[in-house]
């Protein structure tokens, strides 16, 4: 603090001295202060804390020498003076002083910001930080000129101001992430590759909250509060037949009776054009909110594989240190659990162990034919077990819409499909697992195999299940003519038979619950896709229980009193399955964007299930997990995630807008009820709604012939962009391989040079008898040949030969990686050849290459 | 900062001052520290106490502790976790990691179970990868350079907070 207040007392000094026509003192001690300022910015890079500090006392003494010379000259002032005295005298400041002082507080500000970067102690970061601020702080106010004084000085502290309250609202933003204790607990048991997968939990959540904003505000909010109510249509109401069982919870639970003429499913909603004061257009809400779940889901998936792909731009094939990395980077800070920590070691020393194997054996003496026959045989294993499940999926969906003809239905066969469907997704991974072995790929390959198959397997599952859907929704459209006929009928009739009984009045309207409706497909679809969900969530729930919990209680408490250890034995606690919880979950979005369109409460109830499921799974994971054997790194895999993602949700806008475009809507129920198309919403919008010339815009813009060129025109830039981004990696890796080889080269011009001998004997010997024509060439091209296959994998080569295998090789690669060195110390003649033969020679045989540059032009 | 000092300070109550006001001259013992629950399985945790301590000995006081806990935050850039890196890992302090070191090292982190020759194959490969000057140790500049190539070492390397 004594420093500090000297530091203080010494500006004050200086700044007294400007008064006084000490100009001179003022300017050199602010150059001294500059260059100090200078060098401790350039210092940055100074490796040793211990040189810096001597060089800064050395600094600070000299300062120290000065200050008190210039105290001794003159008085000392009151510090708090100097701020009033500095703005009566401002006008004495000339311009030079004024930008130079202006110099200093910029510099000044650079070291408070990038005080953080700097490898100092704390005790001198605190009275360097805070000299630097008193110093801004004091002249930056006179700055200002003149009248504009004052605004400059308002300008600075909003600026100030400003920046402190970004800093407040970003810590506060910080505090509000959700779940960010639960989460780094976990992290610091079970590594940070578990916690990734809450993470990706948590975006999940986002993004299905934000939807659930939009249908939730834009579409049921409007339709319940200013549409008609229950009972009012026929498409609100639930069918005299059936209103007897309506309320039954096992009717509930299927998703009949009052929740399917409820706002959750598209069925209910009117195709009134306006409804309520507000003139709200429900049916264009309904549509725009439908395409637009897609287009923001689309938004945010992109947005965040393009983050991910920023983060990860090192290169995963930069393995020249391996080892380097894995002794310093291997150790996962983050850990404090000795469980886990354990863990860690143990999976430490098994990749080092890897490692050094990978190291020692040159090449796997193997089968190439019997591995590739085995691996044929797997993926034909595996593909026909995808095709049964994918038949049997079918199947299975055809018997359900035979079943719900039928009466007396049992709770098995409403419920087949789902289980079925759940099943298969249990059962199909481990067998994948075990026919993979037949397969022996490195387990990194082999996990990726793992994700493509169960991928394939539910996506295939998903897509027969969406045919036999469409069987279904064909055939319930095909119903609805006869259905409407007999509406008309029904309808007719009534009024007939209410005319007959003598009423002049109108006939009284027949009631809601009566009038024959006709097969609301959509509703249909829509409550499939709920089932589906619901029965899945109910599975993820129960296979949580099961397979974890319960197995971790009986192994804990039964391991007393059984004939082996269960822990460290057969069922043992579980692992942590997180690439199944991952696909599980994407999958579950998938299904979630499928169903939204035609049941706009799936959304409410998908996030639901995601908050739910994350304090389940985070209690689960605690209670019933033990870290995985192998505590592997999350580094890559995000982005795959992320693929998936993408991938199932084109996927899944595909069928949705099949259905929009080329299927004719339900005649009585839904928002688009009695159009032939569902997009025709928009066109009618357009015209009604719209000035006259938008109509012919539209009209215009929806001519094939612009349409097409368009088209095209993105096309060529893809393909333009694509080009240019390869250019961009080619460039890259040259770039690399430059380096790597300067790299290998310094590092040989120490170390081999013992070995470069051998090799420059070799060729000394080869090429001083070849003075007659004959061997020359054959012997230039052997050598040529050779050095030319050799030259190209330099790079690989190079690191390969280098770690002391043959002697021999290391002297090639040797020899082989000074060509840049060559290159610019050899005249242009011998550079050219230089690749092929010269490269041992300007080593330490200068005679050698004359004669041999003699020799050496016959050979073009 | 103040939860800082509230960790600090519950370590050893009767020795910690609230006041700092003052500027009181207290520091903490390295044993204390090492059972601080953040650092208690990392097998690094002496190297850094020790290097972040004043007098070398592993006695921290507040102004190294927060020193210590802001370099291992989050927040701390990537260079600045670098240079204490590589002061962490030079076990014996001449500012350059030597073999011994990386045996050390090595040891440390595999908990002792690679057998002799297998360390010293290790060591030697660490050196050969990342040795520029070859001087047969590791200066700064070879670390630095290879530990700006490595992905994951702002992810999983000295990230306590």
């Amino acid at each position: 603090k004594d420093k500090e207040e000297d530091e203080s007392k010494e500006e004050d000094s200086c700044s007294q001295q400007n008064r006084a026509p000490r100009k001179k003192n003022y300017q050199s001690t602010d150059e001294k202060k500059a260059e100090e300022e200078g060098d401790q910015q350039r210092g940055k890079k100074v490796p040793t804390k211990e040189q810096k500090e001597s060089e800064n006392k050395e600094r600070k003494t000299n300062k120290k020498g000065k200050e008190e010379e210039n105290k001794q000259k003159q008085d000392r002032k009151n510090s708090t003076s100097s701020a009033s005295s500095n703005s009566s005298d401002e006008e004495s400041l000339s311009e030079e002083e004024l930008e130079m002082l202006m110099e200093e507080v910029e510099q000044k500000k650079k070291l408070i910001s990038t005080m953080r970067n700097k490898p100092w102690r704390m005790v001198k970061k605190l009275s360097v930080l805070r000299e630097a601020q008193a110093f801004v702080e004091k002249f930056e106010g006179a700055l200002g000129k003149g009248k504009g004084k004052k605004l400059y000085a308002y300008k600075m502290m909003m600026a100030k101001k400003w920046v402190k309250f970004k800093r407040d609202f970003d810590n506060f933003k910080t505090q509000c992430i959700p779940w960010e204790m639960k989460i780094k607990e976990v992290e610091s048991h079970f590594g940070s590759s578990v916690a990734s997968y809450f993470i990706f939990l948590r975006w999940m959540y986002g993004v299905n909250l934000v939807l659930f904003g939009l249908i939730f505000g834009l579409v049921i909010i409007p339709e319940v509060l200013m549409g008609m109510p229950y009972g009012s249509m026929p498409r609100k109401t639930v069918p005299r037949a059936e209103q007897a069982t309506a309320m039954d919870f096992s009717v509930l639970w299927d998703f009949e009776g009052y929740i399917k003429y409820s706002a959750l499913f598209y069925g209910y909603y009117n195709n009134q054009r306006t409804i309520g004061w507000l003139k709200y257009r429900l049916p264009m809400a309904y549509f725009m909110v439908g395409i637009s779940v897609f287009g923001y889901s689309l938004m945010v998936v992109i947005r965040s594989m393009a983050r991910n792909a920023n983060e990860s731009t090192a290169d995963g094939d930069d393995d020249n240190f391996i080892f380097s990395w894995k002794m310093f980077t291997s150790w996962d800070y983050l850990i404090g659990n000795p469980e886990t920590a354990d863990n860690k070691f143990a999976s430490i020393t098994t990749s080092f162990k890897e490692s050094i194997v990978d190291e020692q054996e040159s090449n796997k003496d193997e089968n190439i034919h019997l591995r590739r026959f085995l691996r044929v045989l797997a993926n034909v294993l595996i593909i026909c077990c995808l095709c049964g499940s994918g038949y049997l999926i079918y199947f299975v969906v055809k018997r359900s819409q035979t079943f719900s003809k039928m009466q007396n239905v049992g709770w098995y066969e409403r419920n087949e499909v789902e289980i079925v469907m759940s099943l298969l997704g249990m059962f199909c991974p481990p067998l994948f697992e075990t026919i993979a072995a037949l397969e022996n790929y490195h387990p990194r390959i082999g996990l990726k195999w793992q994700l493509g198959r169960i991928f394939a397997l539910f996506l295939g599952n998903l897509y027969t299940f969406l045919l036999a859907l469409m069987d279904d929704v064909n055939e319930k459209l095909a119903e609805e003519d006869v259905v409407k006929n007999i509406t008309r009928w029904t309808l007719l009739g009534h009024h007939n038979s209410s005319v007959e009984n003598g009423s002049i009045a109108t006939p009284p309207p027949l009631d809601p619950a009566d009038v024959p409706r006709g097969p609301c497909w959509e509703t249909t679809v829509g409550i499939e896709f709920v089932r589906l969900t619901v029965s899945d969530i109910l599975v993820t729930f129960i296979t949580i229980l099961v397979g974890d919990f319960i197995r971790a209680c009986f192994v804990r408490f039964v391991n007393y009193c059984w004939c082996w250890d269960l822990e460290a034995g057969f069922p043992s606690y579980a692992e942590f399955d997180i690439s199944g919880n991952v696909l599980g979950l994407v999958f579950n979005q998938g299904m979630i964007w499928m169903g939204s369109f035609y049941a706009p409460g799936l959304v409410g109830i998908n996030v639901l299930r995601l908050l739910t499921s994350m304090y389940f799974q985070c209690w689960a994971v605690m209670s019933s997990n033990v870290p995985h054997e192998r505590v592997f790194k999350a580094s890559k895999s995000n982005n795959f995630y992320m693929g998936l993602l993408l991938l199932i949700l084109f996927l899944s806008l595909l069928p949705v807008a099949y259905t929009i475009m080329s299927l004719p809507p339900s005649f009585d129920c839904g928002p688009f009820s009695g159009k032939k198309r569902m997009y025709e919403v928009i066109q009618e919008t357009i015209e009604l709604d719209f000035p006259l010339f938008v109509a012919k815009i539209f009209s215009y813009v929806a001519n094939p012939g612009l349409i097409i060129p368009a088209i095209l025109l993105m096309v060529l830039a893809i393909y333009y962009l694509n080009a240019v981004s390869e250019a961009y990696q080619r460039a890259n890796a040259e770039l690399k391989k430059k380096m790597q080889m300067q790299r290998e080269e310094e590092k040989n011009k120490r170390n081999n040079k013992a070995s470069t001998n051998p090799m420059l004997e070799d060729l000394e010997d080869l090429l001083t008898p070849s003075t007659k024509s004959e061997s020359q060439p054959k012997q230039a091209e052997d050598k040529k040949t050779e050095p030319s296959t050799r030259s190209s994998p330099v790079g690989k080569q190079g690191k390969a030969a280098a770690p002391g295998g043959s002697p021999m090789t290391g002297g090639r690669g040797a020899a082989f990686t000074p060509p840049p060195h060559v290159f610019v110390t050899q005249p242009p003649p011998l550079g050219v050849r230089a690749p092929y033969l010269g490269q041992p020679r300007p080593r330490g045989y200068p005679p050698g290459p004359v004669p041999g540059r003699g020799r050496g032009q016959p050979f073009y | 900062v103040y939860r800082l000092h509230g960790r600090y300070h519950e370590m050893a109550p009767n020795v910690v001052p609230m006041d700092y006001t003052k500027d009181p001259d207290v520091k903490l013992p390295m044993q204390l520290i090492i059972n601080m629950p953040e650092l208690k399985e990392n097998p690094f945790k002496e190297r850094i106490v020790e290097s972040f301590s004043e007098d070398g000995e592993g006695s921290l006081s507040f102004n190294d502790f927060v020193d210590m806990f802001s370099v291992l935050s989050e927040m701390a850039p990537r260079e600045l976790k670098a240079i204490y890196a590589f002061k962490i890992y030079d076990f014996n302090t001449d500012n350059f990691i030597c073999k011994a070191d990386l045996e050390k090292t090595l040891n440390k982190l595999t908990r002792e179970e690679l057998t002799a020759e297998e360390i010293t194959l290790v060591c030697e490969k660490v050196i050969e990868e990342a040795d520029m000057d070859g001087d047969g140790k590791l200066g700064f500049a070879d670390f630095e350079n290879m530990i700006s190539k490595a992905p994951d070492f702002l992810r999983y390397c000295f990230n306590c907070v």
